[in-house]
């Protein structure tokens, strides 16, 4: 298989990264999902290259590496565009109006059929539940979490990428692109929270229990 | 106290102080007494710790409800192995919404309670095991942790004890079926989350084949509530069999969705009535108390208390506790085809009737969905239901045989109806959908 | 400890531990399975073989459950629910199955067909789109993957990863989207991927070589043993009128259980290629000519008879015990001499020594189960994977199983021995000795648990044939078995090596380990033979390396060679010499040889599955086959050589099969007439270790042996196989690799003043003063190129 034009490749110190990530066990073949999540911060995807570098610093076969790899859904087969957008379609949230966002966003975007919008920017891809049914539908955006997404607010907030604005999620972190928020996963980036991530659906009993309620 | 208890209601005792904007720091938490349970129970021998929460009857809330204390007392204690406590924190059951709340408001609580547990379970590891789609939850478990280890309380004596723990935070990738305890396993250990046979169960050889704790975040999070103030006031909440509160993550077409926390014993007509009720005043056509792994319910069963054995004897389970509502303009054919999607994409491929099975029921529901179902397919899709459920490797495959079933049970008109006209035409979706509270 | 239970109403007493499934079949219910094998660790996975037990709520897995004290277990025979859930499982597992029976490999064989039959319904209900695949996938030049048969059992890929440890293949994606496959293009070379064949319940793997090319109901099987190591395999071999279409592992508890390697699975049909149809003479112009068989016999009698007992016998270790008995009488009987050896191959007067006095005629001593039970096998001389792959087999399953520990005497931890968890105890060629002193003598670092393993009961030590290569090996592993009460066994390469031994054809040795020099042994073989002890040759005879240099120096006049290559000789040149010196030569071969072009009688023999006989295993087990072509027309070596004694003038009985057989058996002890004497043993070698120097800069101390499948002639046709071969590099180490300047794949030199092999370098922990050439690989004759033997110093540089 070769790899796609659009695929970097990873840097030449890549196996003394993955060799600290696997430091961190003590059952070295742990750190296989961190590992992953590493390649993918730089190329986007996991490539063949990819699964190399970590077979060879694990030292178990390529074809293990590819089982694990294949088996997850976060782990990608192609390169991603900057920004992954996710729209929740499991029943309640396609229900409550995922389909329709998923739809319009395709179109919106005129991305192709692997999800990519032409210019590279956006890949938009259905994901399954996101175990945040209170706040459906569920949107991510290079994993940060959207909630209660309606068509025109995804115009909103794919434009504002687009013109690189600041984009902040529902809970958290400003969007930063999939690549980044891959580092997160990998344990190699640990920022100090500096907001409180908590929303109305958190608090919803509370503010009930403290006659404070909205109607 | 008992007494006292059919007249309890909402009682915020996790989520108490989810409204103070400094709880997810480590200062914030302290300030609101945080870490003094932990102290405490340094105080106690493991063992006590142990019949505590065995006193307390704490039942796991990852679903099972397994008696927490119990599982913690199967740990064999003597033996050269290690022994390892696993936080499941890969919440991904539709319906499910309390844990990565828990983490995002609270993660010291969670931090403290594993350290708790892991000084009980004499474990000298513990590994927090977090879905991988929720960075913010890592963010912030993480930093719990780090700051956590700065104040002394993980790392080498723990809170000036003899005790020592280390704590590592690990991101999945993408895979429900990682929740289930023994896949999560595999998957901490570098494999393809793959169900495990039992036995040998994980309290004798789990993580690395050394004896492990599995738990749920929001178990962890009620244990240094029961450290602090004793199994006699936990069990002063809910009932007999099902003691304690728990984190109702309510969804669906409800007025404000959202977290009340309530002792057990609550009913959906109660919990509706705090969420303000189906939108619109509308009516409950079907709600799901725990999970779509379990089986759906109606409106005639609102009323029934929300616990273990209340809702057993109803013929659905609790699961994890969070009921989904659907209101009248829902289409329960399309709602089950998503479910079975969700659990043929789940489906880890290991087994055959699971694997298989939720290929062949998904074939047949979408047809369904197009109008284009058959008379006769609807024993068929009964028969595939019978043919997975209980013949299954694990309870996924349990779980992908529920959602069939009880629809019909309550709805077999609309299946009828689905063979020949489109289900979208029966119900606009337009109107099932929510209008978003943050519409522009 | 037992427990007893019940299977549908019959009461069954069984080991504790014991699996239902198992349990069922010793009453001879058979219950449908898909993942389930008895040498794979269970998985519990394809769900068919759910059977009812008493008091559980769900159907379970028979094949992950144990049988438990008083447990009622019902199987599809008595069980409804057991029916129904294995008739629900058979057909979810033909939703997606292609109707492909009439054209896939497997049917007609075929686990999913056969139980689709017993469990499965007449008509399928379902009607959606079945999943596709391109076909078939090529996951190596050897084996083919047609995914949408694949049932996701994963057989395959346990026997890879637990018993192999070439976790090459897995299952890829998730879901209904699981398949097996292979990194994208990192193909699935393992020694024994054939193995994947066989035990796939479907059609899903299949071999390039015999895909599609015949029908199971359209062959023939017969059991036989291989021909290819000294390992024993019993194969299964099918043919189809005059063809051998194919072979398999044939299950051998004893021996390779269910598995084989795949140079005994694939390479046969070098047995069809270039084969001689009749004797050829040279003629006065110097040319081979096609003659009949009895002017043949009367050309090579009349030369030979000539010549004896100025005669020599130069066997080439793949030859039948019977073969190899025949010309050992033959050799001793008729021609008069004692000049025989069956060592074509590096070999050395301490090792003849070592093996009359340990190994000729003694039997049993070490089995597989002795391995699989040991608490430590130390190998000596031996990298059993390439050299002896069930002995591979049997280690890994030990080592998983139950944490057996392997110790190795060698220049480093290869790939296969790293598989075994190995520990190095680390010397160059010709170090063997020294260092076993010094593990003795217990100054060796870091091998105190070593010695301490192997004062444990059972503790075994294995040889290879190499240490013939390193002065004073043999005796140095005597030295240590005695020492610490460890059981020594010897682990030779060829198939025919062990057996040949026993038969007697080695100087000074009569069958069964009996000495020439020894009247009572004597008198005991001439009494078989039916003839008086002073007809049998009197002066003791020579090895090879002497008998060839004798017939150069004119005191040896005639040879007979039987399944020789000139290549595989230590030194080549010698050899060549003494051929073309040699005043008369009678080659028995299949084909045309490197030896055919001095030859001047060719006798044509028949090939293993033309004959019956057997082949004698490292352990010292005797494997009997039976012949397999019966319509052959290629006669034995043996039969061609009761034709050469009745020519001249010899006893003429007592050269057909059967005669040959009981005369064995009563030599050697084995079988119904068999009686095993005792008889004077020979001395134990006492040769002192080899003083180890370091060589000077630049150089390096070669180590070097065959890789399992190689440049060797019987695998001469298998392109697909060859394609499986581990590729051909030299190994130095990381320090060398520094001063020569060279980083993994750079091409570098290893040469003496013969010649020089050029090869990509592969850099891993091999002592640092030694260098490791694959010993006939392409690009990697030694023998040949180098003229150098284990242990030589070579000339190591960056190319
Ligand atoms: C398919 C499947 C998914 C599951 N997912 C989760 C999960 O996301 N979180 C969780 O805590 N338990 C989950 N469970 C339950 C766990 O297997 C296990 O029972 C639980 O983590 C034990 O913790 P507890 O005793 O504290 O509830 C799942 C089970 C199954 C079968
Ligand atoms: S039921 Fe079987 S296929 Fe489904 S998730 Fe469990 S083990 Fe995997
Ligand atoms: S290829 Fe054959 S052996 Fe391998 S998993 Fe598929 S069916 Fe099983
Ligand atoms: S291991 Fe040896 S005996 Fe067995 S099949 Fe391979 S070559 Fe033949
Ligand atoms: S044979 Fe038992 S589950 Fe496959």
């Amino acid at each position: 298989m070769t790899p796609p034009a659009n695929s970097v490749s990873l840097p030449n110190d890549i196996d003394k990264e993955l060799t600290t990530i696997a430091d961190r066990y003590t059952h070295r073949r742990s750190a296989i999902l961190p590992m992953l999540h590493l390649v993918q911060s730089y190329q986007g995807w996991v490539s063949p290259e990819g699964i190399e570098a970590c077979a060879r610093v694990l030292g178990i076969s390529p074809a293990e590496v590819s089982g694990v790899s294949t088996f997850y859904t976060m782990y990608r087969r192609r390169p991603c565009g900057k920004h992954l957008i996710g729209v929740c379609t499991t029943s309640l949230c396609g229900m409550l109006g995922g389909d329709a966002v998923l739809q319009d966003l395709r179109e919106y975007l005129s991305v192709d059929e692997n999800g990519d919008s032409p210019d590279g920017m956006f890949t938009v891809e259905h994901i399954e539940c996101q175990a945040a049914c209170s706040q459906a539908p569920v949107v991510t955006i290079d994993w940060e979490f959207f909630q209660y997404m309606t068509p025109w607010r995804m115009h909103e907030v794919v434009a504002d990428l687009r013109d690189g604005k600041e984009v902040k999620p529902d809970r958290g972190s400003t969007v930063r692109g999939f690549r980044e928020v891959e580092k997160v996963l990998a344990g190699m980036e640990l920022t100090e929270p500096t907001q409180p991530a908590v929303d109305d659906a958190m608090l919803a009993g509370l503010m009930v229990a403290k006659g404070k309620a909205k109607s | 106290m008992a007494a006292k208890r059919s007249s309890q209601k909402l009682r915020p005792i996790i989520t108490e102080h989810w409204d103070d904007p400094n709880l997810f720091t480590l200062a914030g938490y302290q300030k609101v007494g945080g870490y003094k349970a932990l102290k405490a129970a340094l105080k106690k021998t493991p063992d006590q710790v142990i019949e505590l929460v065995k006193a307390s009857g704490l039942r796991g809330r990852g679903g099972a409800g397994f008696p927490t204390g119990m599982k913690w007392g199967f740990v064999p204690k003597k033996g050269d192995k290690p022994r390892y406590l696993v936080v499941n924190a890969d919440e991904s059951e539709p319906g499910a919404c309390k844990d990565v709340p828990l983490m995002l408001a609270d993660p010291h609580l969670l931090v403290e309670g594993v350290i708790i547990t892991s000084y009980a379970i004499e474990a000298k590891e513990a590994f927090i095991y977090i879905r991988g789609e929720v960075p913010e939850a890592v963010r912030r478990v993480s930093w719990a942790v780090k700051e956590a280890r700065e104040a002394g309380l993980i790392g080498r004596n723990v809170a000036g004890s003899d005790y020592s723990l280390e704590v590592t935070v690990h991101a999945g990738a993408g895979a429900y079926i990682c929740g289930e305890e023994t896949a999560l396993l595999d998957s901490l250990e570098g494999f393809r989350g793959q169900p495990r046979l039992k036995p040998p169960f994980p309290a004798v050889a789990g993580l690395y084949a050394a004896p492990t704790v599995i738990n749920n975040v929001e178990t962890i999070a009620n244990v240094p509530f029961i450290v602090t103030n004793g199994a006699e006031w936990f069990r002063g909440y809910g009932t007999e069999k099902s003691p304690g509160f728990k984190l109702w993550a309510v969804s669906g077409h409800v007025e404000r969705p959202g977290i009340y926390e309530a002792p057990f014993g609550i009913t959906m007509r109660e919990l509706l009535d705090y969420a303000g009720g189906v939108r619109y005043g509308r009516d409950v056509k079907f709600w799901i108390p725990g999970g779509s792994s379990v089986p759906m319910l109606t409106a005639e069963h609102l009323d029934i208390p929300l616990t273990y054995e209340d809702l057993a004897a109803a013929g659905t389970m609790l699961g994890t506790g969070t009921p989904m509502v659907f209101d009248t303009t829902t289409s329960v054919v399309k709602a089950v085809t998503r479910w079975l999607e969700f659990y043929k994409h789940e489906s880890c491929g290991k087994c055959t009737p699971c694997r298989e099975g939720t290929y062949w029921v998904v074939d047949i529901l979408q047809r369904f969905e197009q109008g284009d179902g058959k008379k006769t397919e609807l024993k068929l899709l009964d028969d595939l239901s019978n043919q997975i459920e209980g013949r299954s490797f694990c309870a996924l495959g349990d779980a992908a045989a529920t959602p069939f079933p009880a629809a019909m049970k309550y709805f077999a008109d609309e299946f009828d109806l689905a063979t020949k006209t489109p289900v979208d035409k029966t119900f606009d979706p337009a109107a099932t959908m929510l209008k978003s509270p943050v519409a522009v | 400890m037992t427990v007893r239970a019940s299977v549908d109403g019959i009461d069954v007493v069984v080991p504790e531990g014991t699996l239902i499934i198992r349990a069922a079949e010793t009453l001879g219910t058979f219950i449908p399975r898909f993942c389930d094998h008895p040498l794979l660790d269970p998985v519990a996975a394809c769900r068919m073989c759910l059977v009812e037990i008493e008091g559980m709520p769900k159907p379970q897995a028979s094949c992950a459950v144990t049988l438990t004290e008083g447990m009622k277990v019902r199987t599809q025979m008595t069980s409804q629910v057991a029916e129904q859930a294995q008739a629900g499982v058979m057909e979810f597992l033909l939703i997606n199955h292609p109707l492909d029976c009439p054209v896939c490999d497997k049917g007609g064989e075929c686990p999913l067909q056969n139980q689709a039959m017993t469990a499965g319904r007449p008509d399928s209900r379902f009607g959606g789109p079945k999943r596709e695949f391109p076909k078939p996938l090529a996951i190596s030049t050897e084996i083919l993957l047609d995914r949408e048969r694949c049932v996701s059992c994963a057989r395959c890929t346990r026997f890879s990863e637990q018993v192999a440890g070439d976790p090459f293949i897995d299952l890829l994606e998730r879901g209904s989207d699981q398949q097996v496959g292979i990194a994208h293009d990192e193909p699935f070379n393992s020694y024994f991927s054939g193995n994947t064949i066989q035990i796939c319940p479907v059609g899903a793997l299949t071999s390039t070589s015999y895909r599609f090319r015949s029908r199971p109901f359209d062959l023939v099987s017969v059991k036989t043993t291989c021909e290819h190591c000294a390992s024993g395999c019993a194969l299964r071999t099918d043919y189809r009128r005059d063809f051998v279409m194919r072979r398999l592992a044939w299950e051998d508890p004893a021996v390779n259980e269910d598995w084989n390697c795949d140079k005994g699975r694939f390479a046969f049909t070098y047995m069809r290629h270039g084969r001689l149809s009749a004797p050829l003479v040279r003629g006065s112009d110097g040319v081979l000519h096609e003659v009949s068989w009895s002017e043949a016999i009367a050309f090579a009698a009349k030369g030979l008879s000539a010549l004896s007992p100025s005669v020599a016998a130069l066997l080439g270790g793949r030859l039948t015990n019977e073969d190899a008995y025949s010309f050992a009488k033959f050799t001793r009987l008729v021609l008069q001499s004692d000049n025989i050896d069956f060592r074509n191959r590096p070999s050395s007067g301490e090792e003849a020594d070592f093996l009359a006095h340990h190994v000729a005629g003694t039997g049993l001593v070490v089995t597989y189960e002795d391995l699989e039970n040991a608490p430590i096998v130390l190998l000596v001389s031996l990298e059993p994977e390439e050299e002896s792959p069930i002995i591979f087999l049997r280690l890994r399953k030990a080592y998983r199983k139950s944490g057996l520990k392997v110790a190795v005497i060698g220049p480093l931890l290869t790939r296969g021995l790293r598989k075994l968890g190995a520990q190095l105890l680390s010397t160059v060629a010709g170090g063997e000795a020294a260092t076993i002193d010094s593990l003795l003598a217990g100054d060796l670092r870091g091998s105190q648990s070593v010695l301490t393993a192997l004062k444990k009961k059972g503790a075994v030590i294995l040889v290879g044939e190499r240490a013939a290569s390193s002065a004073g090996a043999y005796s140095a592993s005597i030295d240590l078995a005695n020492e610490t009460g460890a059981k020594l066994a010897w682990v030779p390469r060829r198939a025919g090596e062990r057996g040949a031994l026993d038969a007697g054809a080695l100087a000074g040795l009569l069958p069964g380990g009996r000495l020439m020099a020894d009247a009572a042994a004597r008198a005991d073989v001439a009494r078989v033979w039916g003839v008086e002890p002073s007809d049998l040759a009197v002066r003791r005879g020579k090895p090879q390396e002497k008998i060839l240099r004798e017939i150069s120096e004119g005191k040896i006049d005639a040879l007979i060679t039987a399944g020789l290559q000139i290549s595989d000789a230590p030194d080549v040149d010698t050899f060549k010499q003494a051929l073309s010196e040699a005043k008369f030569i009678v080659s028995f071969e299949q084909r045309l040889s490197d030896v055919s072009s001095y030859a001047h009688v060719i006798l044509p023999v028949a090939s293993v599955i033309e004959k019956g006989g057997s082949f004698t295993d490292w352990e010292g087990r005797v494997r009997h086959f039976n012949r397999a072509l019966n319509d052959s027309p290629a006669v034995s070596d043996s039969t061609v050589l009761g034709m050469l004694a009745k020519e001249m003038g010899a006893p003429n009985t007592g050269w057909r099969i059967d005669e040959v057989q009981y005369e064995m058996a009563k030599l050697l002890g084995e079988g119904p007439t068999g009686t095993k004497k005792e008889f004077k043993r020979a001395g134990a070698p006492t040769i002192e270790a080899a003083d180890v120097k370091a060589p000077p800069s630049g150089s390096a101390v070669l180590s070097t042996w065959h890789q399992l499948l190689d440049l060797g002639v019987m695998q001469g046709p298998e392109e697909h196989l060859a394609g499986t071969r581990r590729p051909s590099q030299v190994i130095i180490s990381p320090g060398r690799a520094k001063q020569l300047g060279v980083a993994t794949g750079d091409l570098v030199t290893v040469s003496t003043v013969n010649g020089v092999v050029t090869l990509p370098v592969e850099i891993d922990e091999i002592h640092e003063d030694s260098v490791w050439l694959p010993m006939n690989s392409p690009g990697s004759q030694v023998l040949v190129t180098l003229k150098a033997r284990e242990g030589a110093t070579v000339k190591v540089a960056k190319a």
